[in-house]
């Protein structure tokens, strides 16, 4: 039987793969995504022996900057980042939880000036293994993993 | 780029050391007008007797011109105005901004708008880091060194902005610390862990009258009623933290009682009379210590 893709391949740009489902919309909104004129395919709730349900998405002539695709670290931090040239797969990138981590959190701590005031929030990341906490550079409380809250670009 | 005093974690223990010993300098002779052509602004968006008066002493008795507002009600914030424009407004106009503020890292942010030095003066529960340096120098001032001693800390730990200042500033000089409060109010974790990992050897206890005879520092604190989820709660401990001079018979001679005021009932009146009653003493210290953070800031410009 002939294998066909789910989502069907691009001829150059970035494939994001092992999202988890619930993260999709999310990362699309971290990368901003869904302001960009490039052709954009994405599936969901596909299987995935790692996640269960993974999702997908493939972007056309679009090539991220480590930082940027460090971003989505903090929802989908066993992503997979594939460049492709010519329908081939010329790189693979791992992503990193960078060491700061400006905007796309929001901090917890309800009397911290971020949440008051037009402030972009920024965080130092400590990792304990799997897990990570977010520092606030501003009222220098902790945000756990469990109470994290993304800020939307939309 | 200013430096800024926002924090006490952003301090070394060099620095805290030099900061100490200028103040001491300013003490020993405090009519030192070296800025007399510079404004400092003292901008208090909260109210504070202690903090502002002692700044803006500290500046008087440097030279200084003073301007400011000591309560946000007159002012543009009333009208919506943002903390960015008003501080960029304000270091047009100033040397250096004094600042109190309720909001939780509103120093950190000023600090980062300002074309000129930021001290903070107090932002919510976060940092109040002249008050660490003056309760250092104060320790210092009546034990004659920092390393070494025993520090009990009474009253609410759980919300006490200065105790947990006191605990990472004092962590740089091998303390005991002997942390007395009602359960309620015990250290949260994240101090206790800090502690662990910088090995620091500390106690827990609830009962203040028999853990006093050790300590060469009696750190007091305000219990606040507010403090406490059951009000019945608060009625049963609120006198077992209160310090009375029955309690200090057997306490070291050298011991000296502080407290970052305002005190209501935790300390009675039959102590201030007493050779370990010191808090007032520490706060005629926080002039000395502004007047060194002050003139660092300023020379450094």
């Amino acid at each position: 039987m002939e294998k066909q893709l789910k989502v069907s391949a691009i001829k150059d740009g970035t494939v994001l793969d092992h999202i988890p489902a619930n993260q999709l919309f999310r990362v699309i909104d971290i990368l901003g995504l869904n302001n960009s004129c490039n052709q954009i395919t994405f599936g969901t709730n596909l299987e995935s022996k790692l996640l269960g349900k993974k999702a997908i998405i493939k972007i056309s002539d679009k090539y991220f900057e480590d930082a940027d695709i460090n971003r989505i670290a903090l929802i989908a931090p066993q992503a997979k980042i594939n460049i492709i040239h010519d329908f081939e797969v010329v790189e693979k990138r791992v992503i990193s939880i960078p060491a700061k981590i400006k905007g796309i959190a929001k901090c917890m701590n309800p009397a911290c000036i971020t949440n008051h005031q037009p402030v972009e929030t920024l965080f130092y990341t400590k990792t304990e293994g799997e897990n990570f906490k977010l520092k606030c550079h501003y009222c220098e409380k902790v945000t756990e993993k469990t109470n994290l809250k993304i800020i939307s670009n939309s | 780029m200013p430096k800024h005093l926002i924090s006490i974690h952003d301090f070394s223990k060099e620095e805290i050391l030099k900061t100490l010993q200028k103040a001491a300098e300013f003490e020993e002779n405090y009519r030192q007008p070296l800025f007399t052509d510079k404004v400092i602004a003292t901008i208090f968006f909260e109210p504070s007797t202690r903090t502002r008066l002692s700044f803006e002493t500290a500046s008087n008795r440097l030279g200084a011109r003073v301007i400011g507002f000591s309560d946000s009600d007159n002012t543009s914030v009333k009208k919506g105005e943002t903390l960015k424009d008003t501080i960029k407004m304000v270091s047009n106009y100033a040397d250096l901004i004094i600042m109190r503020h309720p909001l939780e890292g509103s120093a950190r942010y000023a600090s980062e708008i300002s074309d000129v030095p930021v001290i903070n003066a107090g932002d919510g529960s976060n940092q109040h880091p002249t008050q660490t340096l003056l309760d250092l120098y104060s320790i210092l001032k009546t034990q004659g060194t920092l390393e070494n001693l025993n520090i009990s800390v009474v009253g609410d730990l759980k919300y006490g902005r200065t105790v947990h200042s006191l605990i990472y500033a004092m962590s740089h000089f091998n303390p005991t610390f002997n942390f007395i409060s009602p359960e309620e109010l015990r250290l949260t974790d994240e101090y206790r862990d800090f502690m662990y990992d910088n090995n620091i050897k500390f106690t827990e206890n609830q009962l203040l009258k028999e853990n006093i005879e050790n300590a060469d520092i009696v750190y007091m604190t305000r219990v606040q009623r507010e403090r406490f989820t059951d009000a019945l709660e608060y009625e049963k401990v609120k006198n077992c933290y209160s310090l009375d001079i029955s309690m200090l018979a057997n306490c070291k001679e050298n011991m000296k009682i502080l407290h970052p005021l305002p005190r209501v009932n935790e300390i009675a009146q039959n102590v201030d009379n007493s050779k370990h009653a010191y808090y007032f003493e520490q706060a005629e210290n926080g002039v000395y210590a502004r007047m060194a953070i002050i003139s660092n800031l300023l020379t450094a410009q």
